[in-house]
């Protein structure tokens, strides 16, 4: 075990996959030189030389057509879009092509492309730097989105992502790029949890909360917070998004019989209506309570001095907590 | 000089043409086209040029220190970039209209913004810090080269509608890269946009250097979108004062869009996030000081017979004040009400994001209320 911060593990987990297939290459704006502007990258073009770690033109949506042709020649290519919100000029590579260009040739061709984003809030960054588009993904058939959320994650699932024949779009919470965490360097892939499969990181039996990303730990604070009052908290890292592993989840809430869900990103059409949706479908004689979202608000990022007013908090959370077990809460008295 | 030279309006067009009034020594140069551009530029004027050069530099270097100091989340300097924009946004006129990125605070000084509407979003206190209309210069442009393709659009609408007002659009070498630039340059040629493009080429795009964009001068682009491209000294006031009063003027006859590559270089880093010396060298930066925009201006300032260090300290001080100025208005930029999170998203009453509010003011009521309680 080494300890080492989340960025440094993707930095790792990275150095792996290039090391082990020459096929792996990285693509992006500033991840060359300067070793990214995270410093993600960092030292991997000096290892691996210039058409291994590749500083691209400034164009995203370049970045990902030229992707797409180098899988069509058969490399994996590992693309980093600099922030969240810069991924939109790419948005048509990545839904039409990407997603689609394997149901397109019948199976034939293969899109191995990882697309590495930075994602969240909470730095007090500008406009456009903090944005959470996960959900614009999860909706397009024929991509896999994950979301890491500790260092010993985020060095094994880049890994997974980068082996996966389909397309994967891998949020990194960029709030958390410097907490450091215990990361086995040795492990082998093919012992590590399957990068579909959620994880529940604490145990409990009154609420089933889950989260992905920058609020796991969040996530994980309320439960100690809620222990205190007497609640008992079970926290679950969805780490995938598409497809969700309903598996863990629906045995969670089957024995809990509430459901939290709590993300970064707006609320409508996002991942926790999804999750809300279908464990109702299929948990609905288990639950007490009806689902609570705990989101972001549904507006554009706000400025910096307002995003603490639009990211969900440990208050905010024990508030949806205090729904769904029928205490008093901001709700109480207003029909919902 | 070759006729083919010119297109059907007298533009120059030869790309590889360097304009160049006034050499990084101070020595005015003449320009058989270019000349005539500037020719009412007097001793006086060009004082007035060195003098917004002067300011918008100890703006910007005060803005940094409140970034350092924690006033600002953010600060894109434009150190060394001052001609460019000095030079470009001194030829528009006050109808014209402003299509900038995020480091064009000189052109957003001469645009009237003022101090406290220049550092509120770099402050992170709204989303914006000034009215496009009243300053007529948009909300500065984060997203590379988006603005391209809105000053397009702007500038065809002007035209439909008869005004002679121009566009001018400002973005970055690196933005040439981006197919919305490239899109725009092809609608501004096919509809004879009056749109003005004017690319700083300040050689870098954060890490990256300019010949990862283009292989050949930037101007040359021009050429196949069918547009003439002028390359113009970026640190020569008067020559980009020249080079964007001869694409007005063509834009202003209905002749169509110019672009304009001012070769500049960013002395500072891309923002105060940025570490330059990972990916560029001191002798760099010390080669592009000797082309200093300021000093040139000051050297012909003085051969031309004006007490030259006088009127250096006199400026200085009058920066220092502006400085001050800017410090002050740091701190009357009122915080953001909580509530104003929810304000501005749609133009029309939108009955979800009202459910929204309605359930937040609750939710921080019940502070309040618990506050209440402790009293």
């Amino acid at each position: 075990m080494t300890t080492m911060t989340f960025g440094k593990a993707l930095n790792a987990g990275l150095r792996r996959a290039l090391a082990g297939d020459d096929k792996v290459v990285l693509m992006g704006e500033d991840i060359g030189t300067l070793g990214g502007v995270f410093r993600i990258t960092d030292g991997l073009k000096a290892e691996f030389g210039e058409h291994r770690v590749v500083d691209t033109p400034l164009s995203e949506a370049g970045i990902l057509g030229t992707a797409v042709g180098l899988a069509y020649r058969g490399f994996r290519p590992v693309v980093e879009i600099q922030f969240d919100g810069f991924i939109y000029p790419a948005f048509d590579q990545i839904v039409a092509q990407v997603a689609k260009l394997h149901y397109r040739s019948r199976g034939s061709v293969r899109m191995p492309i990882t697309i590495r984003v930075p994602f969240g809030g909470g730095i007090g960054a500008a406009e456009h730097h903090s944005e959470s588009p996960e959900a614009y993904f999860a909706h397009t058939a024929g991509l896999r989105v994950v979301a890491c959320s500790n260092p010993a994650d985020a060095y094994v699932m880049i890994q997974q992502a980068i082996a996966s024949d389909d397309p994967v779009l891998f949020f990194e919470p960029k709030r958390r790029y410097h907490v450091k965490g215990e990361v086995d360097e040795t492990a082998s892939l093919a012992d590590a949890k399957p990068i579909g499969v959620a994880s529940v990181v604490a145990s409990g039996t009154d609420v089933t909360l889950v989260t992905y990303g920058g609020l796991v730990q969040t996530a994980r604070d309320a439960a100690v917070a809620a222990a205190e009052d007497g609640i008992s908290i079970e926290v679950i890292d969805l780490r995938s998004l598409a497809p969700i592993d309903y598996a863990t989840v629906e045995a969670s809430v089957r024995r809990t019989g509430r459901l939290v869900i709590t993300h970064e990103a707006g609320q409508q059409g996002g991942v926790g209506a999804e999750l809300a949706a279908s464990v109702t479908e299929r948990c609905f004689e288990f639950l007490e309570a009806a689902p609570v979202r705990v989101t972001g608000h549904d507006i554009p990022y706000p400025p910096a001095k307002l995003e603490r007013h639009h990211l969900p908090d440990l208050d905010r959370i024990l508030d949806g907590v205090d729904r769904v077990m029928g205490r008093p809460n901001s709700l109480s008295g207003v029909e919902a | 000089m070759n006729p083919s030279d010119r297109d059907a309006t007298g533009l120059l067009t030869r790309p590889d043409h360097f304009v160049q009034l006034v050499t990084p020594t101070g020595e005015r140069r003449s320009d058989a086209e270019f000349d005539r551009w500037v020719a009412d530029v007097d001793t006086a004027a060009l004082g007035r040029l060195y003098r917004d050069m002067a300011i918008v530099r100890r703006l910007d270097a005060e803005a940094t220190a409140l970034q350092r100091q924690g006033e600002l989340g953010l600060w894109p300097p434009l150190a060394g970039q001052e001609a460019a924009q000095i030079g470009s946004a001194r030829a528009l006129r006050d109808d014209d209209f402003v299509f900038s990125s995020y480091r064009e605070h000189a052109v957003a000084w001469c645009r009237g913004v003022g101090p406290a509407e220049m550092l509120t979003v770099w402050r992170g206190s709204a989303a914006s810090g000034w009215n496009p209309f009243e300053h007529r210069m948009a909300v500065p442009q984060i997203i590379i080269g988006a603005q391209a393709l809105h000053a397009t659009g702007y500038a065809m609408g002007s035209a439909w509608q008869g005004s002679d007002a121009a566009t001018i659009t400002y973005f970055g070498d690196g933005a040439t890269s981006e197919g919305d630039v490239n899109e725009a340059f092809v609608f501004a040629s096919s509809f004879d946009a009056p749109v003005v493009f004017f690319c700083q080429n300040n050689q870098w795009a954060i890490s990256e250097p300019v010949g990862l964009q283009s292989k050949q001068p930037l101007a040359r682009r021009a050429d196949g979108f069918g547009m003439p491209g002028i390359r113009v000294d970026g640190n020569d006031v008067l020559a980009v004062l020249a080079a964007t009063r001869s694409a007005l003027d063509r834009a202003r006859r209905g002749d169509g869009p110019t672009l304009i590559e001012a070769v500049t270089y960013r002395l500072g880093p891309h923002t105060t996030a940025d570490d330059p010396k990972r990916y560029r060298t001191d002798d760099e930066i010390a080669e592009w000081r000797e082309r200093d925009p300021l000093t040139r201006v000051l050297s012909l300032l003085a051969a031309s017979g004006v007490d030259a260090d006088g009127f250096e300290r006199e400026v200085a001080e009058e920066a220092t004040r502006a400085a001050a100025e800017l410090r002050t208005a740091v701190t009357s930029i009122p915080d953001p009400e909580p509530m104003s999170v929810f304000d501005h998203v749609y133009a029309e009453p939108n009955s979800h994001l009202a459910r929204q509010r309605d359930h937040y003011a609750r939710y921080l009521a019940m502070f309040d209320e618990a506050e209440e309680g402790v009293r």
